[in-house]
């Protein structure tokens, strides 16, 4: 039987020819359960927490109903790894295996990734899973229930990072003045400035001051916390610094998912039209599979009410090459963003060829299209991308006691949260923070509302 | 050209991952955690007593949901789609009903409940766990009627698997520090751990539960009354190895059932408390010698005595808690408002202001029922710790 290693030769010599660059890529057929606990991790090995086993239920089910088919998965790194099921067929992995040098090729050159790689260095895999390995002899030195709850709390603020920040952030400087100014000496003070026998206190340097901290509202969560949280024990900080780094390691890939997705079915499928090497039949289950992934419906349906990325890219990026030239396109992939690519690529004229609308479902269920404004799309599409899909919540104030205080900037997302949500995820970081956390937000009318939770007494028994 | 593919598909041991079905146990755990802290909404929900062939209980749960900051659901949301239609084209209609739904929470996953089973002995031993029956004191002149081995002394002969490494290094340490050429080891310096046996005092219990079943009591009552007495059996049985009990049912005159009878007893007439009481005060009089046995009597009524009873099951209920450890009184309200005082009641209050170990818990619905336990139990333990 033909395998995959035999073409591979033949299609990265048609992609070196096309000017694909990419730093080695990994490729390993794994089994389809291994395939769909990497998809529900984010990584092939990664710390472990309870709600990956209810995302993993979820995913099962989806499975046992035929909704979800995980072709691949790719970490950009260098080498890059990516994983194909085994049980895919081969002109499924053929495909695939041109579509996984796209994004190969995307990481090379997307700044975003550049610079994730620039700072996280090119071992992803193996830095994860040292740092899950950090994790669980955690677990085993300070029990599962205490590493949990330091989990729950570092994992529900996961998208809270401030991504124009170095993954390795130093602490805010410490205001000058207070170090200038020592008190000035008298007699008395000479007098009685050392007790006798009394050791020398040591030099206040490392100590965190909180006064004033932070000096500025604060968006780095997981930072912050780790920097700041009073009484955080090493092992504590580490797991949200672990949690952190991970999150920098996801985000361009959340950032550019639509250029990304689009970029790699661009050259899955000019690679597949050179590829004359392929059997016939190979060659058309490839070009079926490449329809089934960048078509906008589902089944028979002439209508979605989500914008398939891989559709939605691919169409931009062909339209892109055809306007400008393959060099302009390789510039873009370079320089841009989801937000810039949509925002700039994404004209009234190729909207209309691919019918996109904005919706607007009411509490009743009704959906209507509203618009079809250009602007209208480009936002509707990047609303969800907005702040690594989280709401705006910074870190705003630390009183003289260590209570935390939050504010959550309803001005730039345009309500208030969730409450009942709020609320859990404040006793969550409160656990943590040991002290007081209190977080400003709005209600449904808009007047201020706040929450405010404070870290339980340990149970007698623990 | 250089490769920079490489393909590779032996990953043999990736079957072996299995982190999902780890966490996804480990969510398990922390769902039955949670529904450990609610148990009595649980059982008030369960009928384990009239079918107790079936020993476990199907519960739906949520699954849990790792809380995350949100923004509050908005008035409508919007997106974007694709496909064809003009602007205001409706693309669903409203669902009728659906508008308060809508709004609120169950979005996104989580749609489904998780069906969880848990076994009855389960359910038990949590109730259990941190319960103690009130007040056992090991009686000294109870029978002996176990052993236990105790460690006691140190010896230079025994079997290997005594052998105490530590003493044995320490004689060794100790041999050469005084000898001039010293060996590592002789056989003088091993040390082993001697056993001994001693005989342990049995602590005995004997646990009656009285019940009133005259007309008074609705059925809801005496299901009230008979779910009370079957967890605190259950704990009891499970706590104790060697809990005899009694079971006792009045109306005017009071018969000893056996335990499966006494779940299923049904009476009517009028009601004459101090019958279940002299009869308890004979069991234990014939059956239990005080020295050797702890005694405990539970006892269930809607709180009506016939009056002209008063005045004797007042004095037998004094006779009889003489003789107990404690006694528990359950009193049962089952939807209907009564004085606050009854007249078993006030008999109860006047024993307990007299210094006897006497409680009283009123219940008026299946979740008061774990409430009584807890202060039947817990609480009497507490001050037998205080004491």
């Amino acid at each position: 039987m033909t395998t995959l290693a035999e073409y591979s030769p033949q299609l990265e010599a048609l992609a070196q020819a096309q000017g694909l660059e990419y730093y080695t890529v990994d490729f390993e057929l794994v089994p389809e359960n291994f395939m769909m606990e990497t998809a529900v991790y984010g990584l092939p090995v990664r710390m472990p927490h309870w709600s990956f086993g209810v995302r993993y239920i979820h995913h099962l089910i989806q499975r046992s109903m035929g909704n979800s088919r995980i072709f691949e998965v790719m970490f950009p790194g260098d080498p890059c790894h990516a994983y194909l099921v085994d049980s895919n067929t081969l002109p499924e992995n053929v495909l695939v295996l041109a579509h996984v040098l796209g994004h190969a090729d995307f990481a090379r050159r997307n700044a975003l990734f550049v610079r994730s790689m620039a700072m996280a260095g090119g071992r992803i895999l193996e830095q994860a899973a040292a740092r899950a390995h950090r994790i669980e002899e955690a677990s085993t030195e300070y029990g599962q229930e205490r590493v949990e709850a330091v989990l729950d709390a570092a994992l529900s603020l996961e998208a809270h990072i401030d991504i124009h920040h170095a993954l390795h952030r130093m602490p805010y400087a410490e205001p000058a003045a207070e170090d200038a100014a020592p008190p000035p000496a008298d007699a008395f003070r000479e007098r009685y400035k050392d007790l006798p026998g009394e050791a020398q206190p040591a030099p206040k340097g490392r100590e965190l001051r909180r006064v004033g901290v932070p000096p500025h509202p604060e968006y780095d969560l997981l930072w912050f916390i780790a920097q700041y949280g009073p009484e955080l024990e090493g092992w504590e900080r580490d797991v949200f610094l672990a949690v952190r780094e991970e999150s920098f390691y996801f985000y361009p890939v959340f950032a550019c998912q639509i250029m990304n997705e689009g970029w790699a079915s661009y050259w899955h499928a000019c690679l597949l039209r050179e590829a004359d090497f392929l059997p016939q039949d190979l060659y058309v289950s490839a070009i079926k599979a490449h329809s089934d992934v960048v078509r906008p419906f589902a089944g028979d349906r002439q209508l979605s009410l989500v914008v398939n990325p891989y559709h939605l890219g691919f169409s931009m990026w062909e339209r892109i090459v055809e306007a400008k030239g393959i060099e302009a396109a390789r510039r873009i992939c370079s320089e841009d963003d989801d937000f810039g690519f949509v925002r700039n690529h994404l004209d009234a004229a190729l909207a209309e060829k691919l019918d996109l609308f904005v919706y607007e479902t009411a509490s009743d269920g009704e959906t209507k299209i509203i618009s079809r404004d250009i602007h209208a799309i480009h936002e509707a599409i990047l609303a969800p991308k907005f702040n690594f899909g989280a709401p705006r919540i910074a870190a705003t104030k630390i009183e003289l006691d260590g209570s935390l205080t939050l504010t959550h900037n309803h001005k730039d997302d345009g309500r208030g949260l969730d409450i009942a949500r709020a609320e859990r995820v404040l006793d969550y970081i409160a656990r943590v923070w040991r002290r007081p956390v209190t977080l400003h937000t709005v209600d449904d009318e808009g007047a201020p509302r706040e929450l405010s939770r404070r870290a339980p007494k340990p149970r007698a028994s623990d | 050209m250089t490769s920079r593919i490489r393909v590779s598909a032996d990953a043999p041991w990736y079957d072996l991952f299995s982190r999902g079905a780890r966490d996804w146990l480990r969510h398990n755990q922390k769902v039955r955690q949670a529904v450990n802290e609610r148990l009595l909404d649980l059982l008030a929900s369960g009928d384990f007593i009239s079918n107790p062939t079936e020993r476990t209980v199907r519960v739906p749960v949520r699954m849990l949901e790792h809380a995350r900051f949100r923004l509050a659901d908005p008035q409508s949301e919007s997106g974007a789609g694709q496909g064809e239609g003009e602007v205001g084209d409706v693309l669903r209609p409203s669902k009728p009903g659906a508008g308060d739904e809508a709004g609120k929470g169950g979005t996104g996953q989580g749609e489904f409940q998780l069906m969880l089973e848990l076994k009855l002995d389960d359910l038990v031993d949590w109730l259990w766990e941190e319960l103690e029956l009130p007040d056992l004191k090991p009686k000294p002149s109870a029978p002996i009627d176990e052993d236990e081995l105790v460690r006691e002394g140190i010896s230079k002969r025994g079997i290997r698997a005594r052998l105490d490494r530590r003493l044995t290094v320490k004689e060794a340490v100790k041999r050469r520090a005084i000898q001039s050429d010293p060996v590592p080891f002789v056989d003088d310096d091993l040390r082993f751990r001697q056993l001994k046996q001693r005989p342990r005092r049995a602590t005995n219990a004997v646990v009656m539960f009285g019940l009133d079943v005259s007309a008074s009591m609705t059925t809801v009552e005496r299901q009230l009354a008979k779910t009370f007495f079957f967890f605190a059996l259950q704990g009891l049985r499970r706590q104790y190895h060697r809990v005899e009990t009694r079971f006792i049912a009045h109306t005017t005159d009071a018969w000893e059932f056996s335990e499966k009878d006494f779940f299923e007893v049904t009476g009517s007439g009028g009601t004459m408390a101090s019958s279940a009481f002299r009869l308890a005060l004979g069991l234990l009089q014939e059956n239990y010698e005080a020295a050797q046995y702890n005694a405990y009597l539970f006892y269930a009524s809607d709180g009506e005595n016939s009056t002209e009873d008063r005045a004797t099951a007042g004095e037998s209920l004094r006779a009889l808690a003489e003789r107990l450890n404690y006694l528990g009184y359950l009193e049962t309200r089952a939807g209907t408002v009564r004085f606050a005082q009854t007249d078993m009641r006030s008999l109860m209050d006047t024993l307990a202001a007299s210094g006897s170990p006497v409680g009283t818990h009123i219940v008026s619905e299946k979740k008061d029922i774990w409430q009584a336990i807890r202060q039947f139990f817990v609480q009497q333990s507490g001050q037998t710790a205080r004491a």
